[in-house]
């Protein structure tokens, strides 16, 4: 799971569930059944529990794009250590 | 958020926080039903009324309960306890309260009846004191909730006098 699966598994655990108990409140409320809340409260978990546990494929659309060893090889390590030398310099 | 295991820790505390949530909504919502409870109760017969060997006085009695108490049912509501209690003065005490009858209501549909029956329990005073002695009938309730605060309320019936001998 890349780091934007991440942030999308959060968001979606959080607003199905919310999303489910409050169908489940005001169906059980309207029919006046606790039993009808219980059962659409828990299909809900059972739902995002389906949905956001698993790794899914859609978890995995932005992989990290790691730097070839041999591209790193060609821009040397002095120009990356120039900048806070600079910095630090200047303080 | 990176692992299996992380996920399902986070969904199973954010289900559970969800589902108490949902639990105390439902107990508040009892607060706002119109609750209309109505109860009778006749005492058709003396059956017997004497002194134990001992000294206590006895009596038994035929009662006819009629009672409604459909209205205290919600969607919240496991079950309704109600008992029929005599409740009578002494100079020993203030308030005495004999149980009579009792009865588990587990639906609303049981909650209006009709019942003529001598007293599930002894009714016994602690001592001699019930010739001719006034007393109240008292339906209690008991609401047991599926989730939330057990509440108690009460009818009180009076008017009612024991005969002035032993029979």
């Amino acid at each position: 799971m890349d780091w934007q699966g991440q942030k999308l598994v959060e968001q979606l655990m959080q607003i199905l569930l919310v999303i489910s108990g409050v169908v489940a409140v005001v169906v059980g409320y309207t029919t006046e059944s606790f039993r009808t809340m219980m059962l659409i409260y828990a299909g809900g978990v059972v739902l995002t529990t389906l949905i956001t546990i698993p790794n899914w494929p859609f978890y995995n659309r932005h992989p990290l794009k790691w730097l070839d060893p041999s591209e790193a090889e060609k821009h040397p390590k002095p120009q990356v250590v120039v900048a806070p030398k600079k910095k630090f310099s200047k303080k | 958020m990176h692992s299996f295991g992380y996920r399902a820790n986070a969904l199973l505390t954010f289900a559970v926080t969800i589902l108490a949530f949902i639990c105390a909504i439902a107990s508040f919502s009892d607060n706002f039903s119109n609750q209309t409870p109505s109860a009778q109760i006749q005492i058709l017969n003396i059956n017997w009324f004497q002194k134990q060997p001992h000294g206590n006085d006895e009596v038994s009695l035929t009662l006819n309960i009629t009672a409604d108490l459909q209205s205290l049912f919600t969607w919240n509501t496991k079950q309704v306890f109600a008992f029929v209690a005599a409740e009578y003065e002494t100079s020993k005490n203030a308030l005495n309260q004999v149980s009579l009858w009792d009865a588990i209501i587990p639906e609303k549909e049981h909650a209006k009846f009709w019942i003529q029956i001598s007293n599930k329990y002894r009714f016994i005073d602690q001592g001699h004191n019930l010739r001719g002695k006034d007393f109240n009938l008292t339906l209690h309730w008991h609401v047991m909730p599926k989730t939330g605060k057990m509440f108690a309320d009460k009818i009180v019936m009076s008017g009612y006098r024991l005969p002035d001998a032993y029979r």
